[in-house]
């Protein structure tokens, strides 16, 4: 667990993210933007449904031989040239990717969008140990300029308005002009773009994240939308990959197969603007391209999933779809979760990674209302994985203490029909009569959570297992 | 059914066994009896088992050993019965859809549990889907929106059966809702557990059932129903509420829910 950390406080975050005007004006924006754009794209793709069986084959397939594939993705990588490290949690990876840059004589690091990075907060390790990493993806640039972690797996500053933007990029960018304009969000664009463009001919190393490993050929595969990632992994001499196991597929066919429903249930792209094939460092003939080239393969928790009730979680191909479609994600952003990963994704992997006990609310926090599961590119039962993390904290007794005596008293009750009818008969009864006036109560003992944002409507009085009685014994059989 | 039908008669009158639920059984029976008159109406005979829940809340806590009593009495109480028919997608999905899943390890029980989730239907999903029914004979004036239960809709597919026969109710005009597929923020203990996000997510559908401009919301699950209900009163909308059923059956005497019940010659 690290210092951002903040999951346990995930009510508090919430409270506070609901209270947040911008903040729920942005979230608007994700829920339009997102949600028509892939329902399009899906519909106008005949076999896309297919393609979601056929992606979710290849990566259980993938998983249920996860070794082999990884041998063979290293034999392949040796083969073309470059070199695959083996991290067995963030802290490997961190002194791997550190004794690389340093390798290299590095001075600065630009850095194309990975989650794996956030992860093991590479940032911060190299920061502390001299070298200046810069984000290259536009989103990411912005949050490293604010401290901030991403708020959405593919759009990591949706949480943000154009205005303070412009208030970040006035704060760093000193030494341009005061008085320029930048009103329009075209104008942070290009702002960025030329700031950008020199830390890319400065960098000494480039890392990437990677959304494929390809086993056949060793190639790595990264998806963008602002060519920010080619730039990063090809101008500067050393090229590093960061990757968790889980992102192997056997082969190019493979992957082809599954980018056809990345970008669609992601963006609402057909493709991403660029999809980026690397494979090994610049060949002789090559007209470009670094001159080492460097997988670290990252294990951080991943292989003790496989073969658990979660190992299904390691379909994931983070296209951020589950969040665009979660209405708890639409109340409260990504920042409410609490670590690297929010949404539904993000309620079922963290536990997983950081522990239940510390992200206990967030497969908790859910409706279960299966909309995550409903356009999963993977079909990941993301509801299903949430209540297995259910399971693990009642089996350990992880629920705050009131919830549990509450649930063993209906329990007791609801495994006793009798004495249920008998129980609930009176009960109903007695909140039949005083609610009856009103027809609802706008305060009720025990439900304050309840009447805290909505009155409580009153019940008729007897149950329908008593009326029923009542009235149907009467009534020849 | 009467004494002395005949062995043919018997057999061509399927036996349903009503799994009331258990907030329709202690909050508003009337959509109980709704249920009763449509399967009836459409030549079923209904009986209804002692039963008490679904086993949903113990199961969504992560008690599984409880669920699994509970499901134990549930398989036992519905076997005799051809189908058993619940007037809610939340139920009716419990019991299709995670009852196998609970047993997955019991050689014994599984195949009961199969049989069950066989069996068992959502109200609106049996009529149309089972019975093949189109039509009810019931009249109800003015417009209605329509809010889709998310059980329902996307573990049983409950999306056109309820509007097919909505449109065959006289005098009804259903007018569609933004995101009517979106849910409404109960979502069980949820709601009490972080009522502050379930809030927020029910004050979003209450603003889009309100801009639907209806006369009356329905919904086929009475748990999502006294959500909405709950928050457009406290919000001091007009807006009616009712479970389906209740406007399928022509049982709209009583009132609303969340609505004062009057007697006669008293006023609001």
């Amino acid at each position: 667990m690290n210092v951002h950390t903040t999951s346990p406080q995930f009510k508090r975050n919430a409270a506070r993210a609901l209270a947040d005007t911008q903040l729920q004006k942005a979230l608007g924006n994700v829920k339009q933007g997102f949600i028509d754009k892939r329902a399009k794209a899906a519909a106008k793709l005949p076999e896309f449904e297919a393609l979601r069986d056929s992606a979710r084959d290849i990566k259980n397939h993938t998983l249920e031989n996860l070794d082999l594939y990884l041998e063979a993705y290293e034999a392949k990588v040796t083969a073309s040239g470059g070199h695959v490290h083996f991290a067995r949690n963030a802290e490997d990876a961190r002194d791997i990717i550190l004794s690389l840059c340093r390798e290299a004589g590095a001075k600065t690091v630009t850095k194309g969008k990975s989650m794996i990075a956030e992860e093991i907060e590479i940032n911060d390790h190299l920061e502390k140990n001299g070298i200046t990493p810069v984000e290259t993806d536009l989103g990411e640039y912005i949050i490293q300029l604010r401290h901030e972690l991403p708020s959405h797996i593919i759009a990591p500053a949706v949480h943000l308005n154009a205005t303070q933007v412009e208030q970040d990029f006035r704060r760093v960018h000193k030494n341009l002009d005061p008085n320029r304009d930048l009103s329009q969000p075209v104008q942070l664009l290009s702002e960025a773009r030329s700031v950008l463009r020199e830390r890319f001919l400065a960098a000494d190393v480039g890392i990437t994240g990677a959304n494929f490993l390809v086993a056949e050929t060793g190639t790595s595969v990264i998806v963008t939308n602002e060519g920010n990632g080619d730039l990063t992994q090809i101008l500067p001499k050393t090229h590093i990959v960061l990757a968790s196991i889980e992102k192997l597929v056997p082969t190019l066919e493979d992957v082809s197969q599954i980018l056809r429903v990345l970008a669609r249930s992601a963006t609402g792209q057909d493709m991403s603007v660029y999809t980026t094939f690397s494979t090994g460092p610049r060949r002789a003939s090559d007209a470009d391209g670094p001159e080492n080239y460097h997988v670290v393969l990252i294990d951080n928790g991943r292989s003790a999933m496989l073969g658990s009730d979660f190992q299904e979680m390691l379909r994931c191909i983070r296209c951020g779809a589950c969040m665009n479609h979660c209405p708890v994600y639409h109340a409260v952003g990504g920042h409410a979760y609490g670590w690297v990963y929010p949404g539904p994704m993000g309620a079922v992997l963290t536990p997983a990674l950081i522990g239940v006990d510390k992200a206990g609310h967030l497969p908790n926090a859910t409706t279960f209302c299966g909309r995550c599961e409903s356009v999963c590119p993977v079909r990941i039962p993301l509801p299903k994985l949430m209540r297995h993390w259910r399971e693990r904290e009642f089996e350990r007794h992880l629920a705050p203490a009131t919830f549990r005596s509450g649930l063993a008293f209906w329990s007791f009750f609801a495994k006793r029909p009798a004495l249920y009818r008998l129980a609930t008969r009176a009960a109903m009864v007695t909140l039949g009569f005083a609610g009856r006036h009103r027809g609802r109560f706008k305060w009720l003992p025990l439900a304050k959570g309840w009447t805290k944002y909505r009155d409580f409507p009153a019940p008729e009085g007897e149950t329908f297992q008593a009326r029923w009685k009542r009235e149907r014994s009467r009534r020849p059989a | 059914m009467s004494a002395d039908a005949s062995p043919t008669e018997r057999r061509a009158k399927p036996r349903v066994g009503l799994f009331v639920t258990c907030l329709v059984d202690l909050i508003r029976p009337s959509i109980g009896f709704a249920a009763v008159k449509l399967l009836e109406d459409a030549g079923c005979t209904v009986d209804v088992p002692v039963q008490t829940c679904c086993g949903q809340p113990a199961y969504n806590s992560g008690d599984r050993a409880t669920t699994r009593d509970i499901a134990e009495q549930v398989i036992a109480a519905f076997q005799g019965y051809d189908y058993v028919v619940a007037p809610s997608g939340s139920c009716a999905g419990m019991i299709k859809a995670h009852y196998p899943e609970l047993f997955a390890d019991d050689p014994n029980l599984l195949p009961k549990a199969e049989a069950l989730a066989d069996k068992t239907f959502e109200l609106t999903s049996f009529l149309v889907d089972v019975l093949g029914i189109s039509k009810v004979d019931a009249a109800f004036s003015g417009t209605v929106t329509y809010h889709d239960s998310c059980s329902g809709l996307r573990e049983l597919g409950v999306k056109t059966q309820p509007r097919k026969l909505l449109a065959s109710v006289e005098g009804l005009t259903l007018v569609e809702m933004n995101d009517s597929d979106v849910c409404c923020g109960f979502g069980g203990t949820f709601a009490v557990k972080y009522s502050d996000i379930s809030g927020a997510i029910v004050d979003a559908k209450a603003k889009n059932v309100e801009e639907a401009h209806a006369r009356t919301l329905l919904a086929g699950d009475l748990g999502c129903l006294m959500n909405m209900a709950g928050k457009l009163s406290r919000d001091g909308k007009t807006i009616e509420v009712r479970h389906v059923a209740e406007v399928l059956a022509g049982m709209t005497d009583e009132p609303p829910i969340g609505a004062p019940k009057l007697e006669k010659g008293e006023r609001p």
